[in-house]
């Protein structure tokens, strides 16, 4: 989708450092971060559990709750710094400029109250709404989103929905007051396999339709596929790979990346595939490693990834930015691995007995 | 939702029984013989008489058998009369109920209004000044009985200030304003440990419901934080209290009994009071199962009214 509503960008986010201080000490949950997205754009962020993609989000919306979080950066939405501004500034853009749908359907809406409320309370306050218009404002809306019979499922509760009339709603409820930035905070991984098509298709659709910008939070590279523009890998509060979506699946660099790729299953494999699981855990995020986060899991690691965290770069295509020592692929990555191998490190064994995995970089299959 | 109801209904009925049963039994495992409170000690010389009297109140049948035509009588509003003033129990309890139940639903009204704005605030800034302070106060309220507090609001609201009368009961037959006064300081009294009970429960629910998803995603719609604390997290949040508010009715009763006699009031407390004292069975008797009634009823009430706080529940029956 070309970018040309306006020329400058609408999320502008610079070395975004979020913090939360626990007793333990301070878990440093995104550690600078920064991008671009323009209106319209859609922006995928990858990564695993605790990979610090929820925490940017909301770091974005202020939507941290807590009294323990400190973030610090910029992160200019429309050319104005969302962290610097009053909550009662945030109030009048929160639901009217910038929406999230979050993960969990079950228990992102409220129990007791019906769904007409929850679709129109924020249409009432933002757009001020009467009524008999906020209804049928709701009306259209559940039309939108495709649910079927508007006017019975206004009266429901939630409880009274299948997960994916639940995220239908809250679909809704986001997109009541015409947002121009979504955030869709893992949209599917809650709801059943069938359902999460349609509703990764309508959250698409919808996009496109209103020319509204979107990130799209997930741990699954399988659902920014084809859909986003873009693509943000994250590891352990940081941006490992950062490419058009096209051209990262296409050439994919970051050992992190791969090995997200790696742990898809695929049906061309044959039956009793063992899928190459990424060995080891996050980092502790109180005390991150000094050299690159992925290095003690890493199976192209060497000396130099453990002693210096590498910089996020833009590589041969300018779109593409990457931050590792031993790209995938690389002479370098394959001289490590061998070393790794013959070393008997355990990730770079487990890579080895993958039946799925060739050392020459991507899938086979 | 028909056999929820049924359920409670046949609940409540079983309970009554039960109670009736044991306060029969209690009473007659009283030390001291009913024939004392009715006939005066000299009077006993009299065996004959003795005799005659316990056959007319039915003494020597056996314990079920008095039971069951006590317990007979009662399904028919008969509970019996008193074997001192000899007015039927029925007519005493309805005399005296509009004192003690007045009192207990301003008490349990004013403490609701009182508690709800201190546990919302308290939890709404969590961990704050204010929060300790509440939470303090709420400590230090709970450790303080009820004729405690009603004696000190006596000696400064009644004897210093002469704000309100310090004992005594005005119907609210005869003045509106009177009876505002004189229930006053007793409700006080009484509200003092329900206000922290009652706020403590509102915070610690609400405090975790704070914490739910669906306020966040009220949040990110722009709402008010007191329109999300009111319309969307204090309903979550109130199924502790009404269950505690339930429950306290109990306490409360036994609480008026107390206040009651420390104030003088004519109430139902104060007669129970002196029904044991003169070893009137009939009449403790009497007071004892329709307190109990009044217990069993408000809670099934309140499971009721879980019906109308919750859909979730309405459905899952």
């Amino acid at each position: 989708m070309p970018d040309n509503v306006a020329n400058s960008p609408l999320l502008e986010v610079d070395d975004l450092r979020t913090t939360f201080t626990i007793p333990t000490g301070d878990v440093k949950a995104v550690r600078g971060v920064s991008f671009t997205l323009d209106r319209g754009r859609t922006l995928g962020i990858v990564g695993e559990s605790g990979s610090g993609k929820t925490v940017l989000a909301r770091s974005i919306m202020r939507l941290n709750l807590g009294t323990n979080v400190t973030t610090t950066g910029t992160a200019a939405f429309d050319g104005n710094d969302v962290l610097t501004r009053s909550p009662s500034e945030m109030r009048q853009l929160w639901g009217s400029e910038m929406a999230m749908v979050f993960q969990d359907p079950m228990t992102s809406l409220n129990p007791l109250v019906r769904v007409q409320r929850q679709v129109t309370e924020h249409l009432c306050r933002h757009l001020n709404l009467n009524r008999s218009e906020a209804r049928q404002a709701a009306v259209d809306l559940l039309r939108e989103v495709r649910i079927p019979d508007p006017d019975t499922r206004l009266r429901s509760f939630p409880h009274e929905l299948s997960g994916g009339m639940r995220q239908r709603v809250c679909i809704a409820v986001a997109l009541a007051c015409e947002p121009s930035l979504l955030f869709a905070d893992e949209p599917t991984t809650a709801l059943d396999v069938t359902v999460q098509h349609q509703i990764l298709n309508l959250l698409s659709r919808e996009q496109a339709d209103r020319e509204m910008a979107m990130v799209l939070v997930t741990h699954d590279l399988g659902v920014v596929a084809g859909r986003t523009d873009d693509t943000m890998v994250m590891y352990a509060g940081t941006v490992a790979e950062y490419a058009p979506t096209v051209s990262l699946f296409a050439d994919m660099r970051h050992p992190y990346s791969e090995a997200l790729m790696r742990s898809i299953p695929l049906t061309s494999f044959p039956s009793h595939t063992r899928l190459a699981a990424i060995t080891g855990r996050p980092p502790d995020l109180i005390d991150p490693p000094t050299g690159c986060a992925f290095s003690p899991r890493c199976p192209y690691v060497q000396d130099h990834c453990v002693n210096e965290a590498p910089p996020l770069v833009e590589i041969d295509d300018p779109a593409h930015r990457l931050a590792c020592w031993t790209p995938v692929g690389s002479p370098e990555a394959l001289t490590a691995f061998e070393k790794n191998l013959a070393a008997g490190l355990p990730q770079a064994v487990a890579v080895d007995v993958s039946t799925t995995w060739s050392p020459t970089g991507g899938v086979d299959g | 939702m028909g056999s929820f109801i049924a359920i409670r209904l046949v609940r409540l009925v079983a309970t009554l029984l039960a109670v009736s049963f044991l306060t029969f039994l209690l009473v007659n495992l009283l030390p001291g013989d009913a024939i004392n409170a009715l006939i005066p000690i000299e009077a006993q010389q009299d065996q004959e008489y003795v005799a005659q009297v316990r056959a007319e109140w039915g003494l020597n049948d056996p314990m079920l058998v008095r039971y069951g035509k006590w317990l007979g009588d009662a399904v028919r509003g008969d509970l019996g009369e008193s074997i001192v003033t000899s007015r039927a129990v029925s007519s005493e309890i309805a005399h005296r109920i509009p004192v003690t139940g007045e009192l207990m639903i301003v008490t349990v009204v004013f403490s609701v209004l009182m508690a709800v704005p201190l546990g919302v605030m308290s939890a709404y800034r969590e961990g704050s000044r204010l929060d300790q302070v509440i939470s303090g106060g709420a400590q230090f309220a709970l450790s303080v009985p009820g004729f405690v507090a009603g004696l000190l609001f006596i000696y400064v609201f009644a004897m210093k200030l002469g704000w309100f009368p310090a004992t005594g009961w005005t119907r609210i037959s005869n003045s509106i304003s009177g009876n505002l006064m004189t229930v006053t300081l007793p409700a006080l009294s009484l509200s003092v440990i329900e206000v922290a009970v009652y706020a403590r429960v509102v915070r610690s629910d609400l405090v975790t419901t704070l914490k739910e998803d669906y306020i966040l995603s009220a949040r990110s719609k722009g709402l008010r934080d007191g329109f999300i604390l009111f319309r969307h997290a204090l309903r979550p949040s109130s199924l502790t209290l009404i269950t505690v508010v339930g429950l306290n009715i109990g306490l409360l009763l036994g609480g008026t009994v107390v206040v009651e006699f420390l104030f003088a009031l004519p109430g139902l407390g104060k007669r129970l009071l002196d029904a044991i004292f003169q070893r009137d069975f009939m009449m403790v008797q009497g007071i004892t199962v329709f307190v109990a009634m009044v217990y069993v009823v408000v809670n099934t009430l309140v499971d009721l009214v879980y019906l109308v706080v919750d859909p979730r529940i309405r459905k899952a029956d």
